[in-house]
């Protein structure tokens, strides 16, 4: 089974071709590019290359697995309306996993915190032992966040410092992490889900108080 | 296929998500989902929440859309979207999915203009447009007099407002007034039972000194504030507001100052027919008005139907339709949302 991961959460923008098989998980295919402000650009052309790369077509694909967030909104719904466009399209289920528990899972063995940039002087961040999310996905400022583990990863881990080692190579959620959280939904044939971002955030908007004299 | 290109437009630059499909010049489908709604305690758009709500509405939009016109995507030879200019976290969503149906059904996809898509529009209600033309957009949004001399190639911008946009000077108005939101139709309707005479409020860049520099530029801001303090000076007199009148009065103000231009516009251009659209084109005095002026210098106008002038599918659906048929290039994949998109490209090159 041929499944399209993608995921805008973090400045990554990523496509990625994987094969599902009964017993596991083959990449054929992936791409990134890391620009927090090229998502809408940059995107779909992947999608595009990663299927010429692999000589396969759109109408190849058996399911779309994507990053939900916690992400900049923005470039979150980038990934996300392309993933449900291309779903509806092809009439092929999408399915939504959290972006930090592809970093989680990749992560591994132990006690970890895996923190992505919020703007706004703060990370997104989730906590995992063993690659399985024990607390979050949450919204703070870095001086705000209770870590009790051994290690850490994410470019928000990278921007602050949580007094633990970072993973450095484990900075943005790969395809292959997403498609593996939703491999059994893939293999089960589930109902398609809807994608709905994990904002975190309200939507900056205030109500007017009323109405400015403009004499004085 | 060339001559009638089966084309899907999709259009979320502000609050209203819209799919249109058309065949030709004929209008299949017009779905359209707004979020005017969440937006009106705030009295205005909020961005972030016109964006959410297009990410929401996009799927099931497109189903109705596809239903409406009996066509499935595979039937579709190309997909038209706005690139801008617009809200760019909101055009942003609509550019993302048009990518994501335009890869998945391998069919070219053209970004194209918003503004240029309201003067097309005009072609699903009253056929091929005569070039050149003139067209006026008046709106929430924008406020601006184009000269339309190849719908598929370029546009040339004669003017627009230098503050704020007519459809602005509605809400704000309305709001003041305590009416509500959107102002543009609640004013209309209250203007009906007042006298458009009985208040001489000014009517902005038309004075004999702002012919060189702003001709045909629009400032709708010094109006605002003459109509706040008139309303104001009227509270603290104890007196009570005529709605009606300050509503009628405002009103004939902004549609005065259009129309005069805009029939200026033709005549200095020697262009015989003018395209009115945007949500403002829907104002009932601003279509008496500009007909009564037009129709002095034998001035063509044309108004598509109300559904037509507010932002949609379908006007973004007429323009790519009109590109195809002219054999234009589609844009690449990496088109671009272009929140301050400007005239000189229709469409996004390829
Ligand atoms: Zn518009």
């Amino acid at each position: 089974m041929l499944v399209l991961a993608l995921d805008t959460a973090t400045p990554a923008s990523t496509a990625a071709l994987i094969e599902v098989t009964a017993d596991g998980l083959f990449g054929v295919a992936e791409s990134r590019t890391v620009d927090p402000r090229a998502h809408g650009e940059k995107l779909a052309p992947e999608i595009a290359a990663v299927l010429a790369e692999a000589g396969l077509r759109p109408r190849d694909l058996t399911a779309i697995v994507a990053g939900l967030g916690p992400g900049p909104f923005t470039g979150l719904r980038v990934g996300l309306a392309t993933a449900a466009s291309m779903g509806q399209a092809l009439g092929i289920p999408t399915y939504g996993v959290c972006s930090l528990d592809a970093l989680g899972r990749a992560a591994g063995p132990g006690r970890v915190l895996i923190a992505t940039d919020a703007r706004r002087r703060e990370v997104y961040y989730a906590t995992y032992a063993d690659g399985v999310r024990e607390s979050g996905p949450d919204v703070a400022k870095p001086a705000d966040v209770a870590v009790n583990v051994d290690k850490s990863a994410g470019e928000g881990a990278l921007k602050y410092d949580f007094g633990v080692p970072v993973e450095e190579h484990l900075l943005y959620p790969s395809g292959a992490a997403l498609v593996a959280i939703a491999a059994d939904r893939v293999r089960a044939g589930a109902p398609s889900e809807i994608l709905t971002p994990l904002y975190l955030r309200r939507p900056d908007a205030v109500e007017p108080a009323g109405r400015k004299p403009v004499l004085t | 296929m060339r001559d009638e290109p089966l084309v899907l437009g999709i259009e979320t630059s502000c609050d209203e998500t819209g799919i249109g499909i058309v065949r030709g010049h004929t209008l299949l489908a017009d779905a359209l989902a707004s979020s005017v709604d969440q937006h009106a305690r705030f009295g205005g758009v909020v961005p972030e929440v016109a964006s959410r709500a297009h990410l929401e509405a996009l799927v099931p939009t497109m189903q109705r859309a596809l239903d409406e016109a009996g066509v499935t995507l595979a039937d579709i030879d190309a997909i038209a979207v706005t690139s801008g200019p617009g809200l760019a976290g909101a055009l942003l969503v609509g550019v993302a999915a048009a990518k994501g149906y335009a890869l998945a059904a391998e069919k070219p996809i053209y970004g194209v203009n918003h503004l240029a898509a309201h003067v097309a529009v005009d072609t699903l209600e009253h056929g091929p447009l005569p070039e050149p033309a003139i067209a006026m957009l008046v709106s929430g949004g924008h406020s601006s007099l184009l000269l339309v001399d190849d719908l598929t190639a370029g546009v040339t911008p004669l003017g627009a407002t230098i503050d704020d946009a007519a459809g602005e000077a509605f809400d704000k108005v309305a709001r003041l007034l305590g009416l509500g939101f959107p102002g543009g139709p609640i004013i209309d309707r209250s203007a009906r039972a007042g006298d458009p005479g009985s208040i001489a409020f000014p009517r902005g860049l038309t004075a004999p000194k702002d012919q060189a520099a702003h001709r045909f530029d629009f400032s709708f801001s010094g109006l605002k504030t003459a109509v706040a303090r008139w309303v104001e000076a009227r509270e603290r007199a104890g007196e009570p507001v005529p709605v009606a009148d300050v509503s009628a009065s405002f009103q004939e103000a902004v549609v005065d100052v259009l129309t005069t231009k805009a029939i200026d516009a033709c005549l200095s251009n020697g262009v015989g027919t003018l395209v009115i659209g945007g949500g403002v084109a829907a104002n009932s005095r601003l279509r008496v008005l500009a007909e009564e002026r037009a129709a002095k210098h034998g001035i063509v106008v044309r108004v598509p139907r109300p559904q037509l002038c507010t932002d949609n599918g379908a006007m973004v659906a007429a323009l790519g339709s009109h590109l195809v048929a002219a054999g234009v290039a589609p844009s690449r994949l990496d088109l671009p949302a272009d929140s301050a998109m400007s005239l000189t490209a229709v469409s996004v090159p390829g």
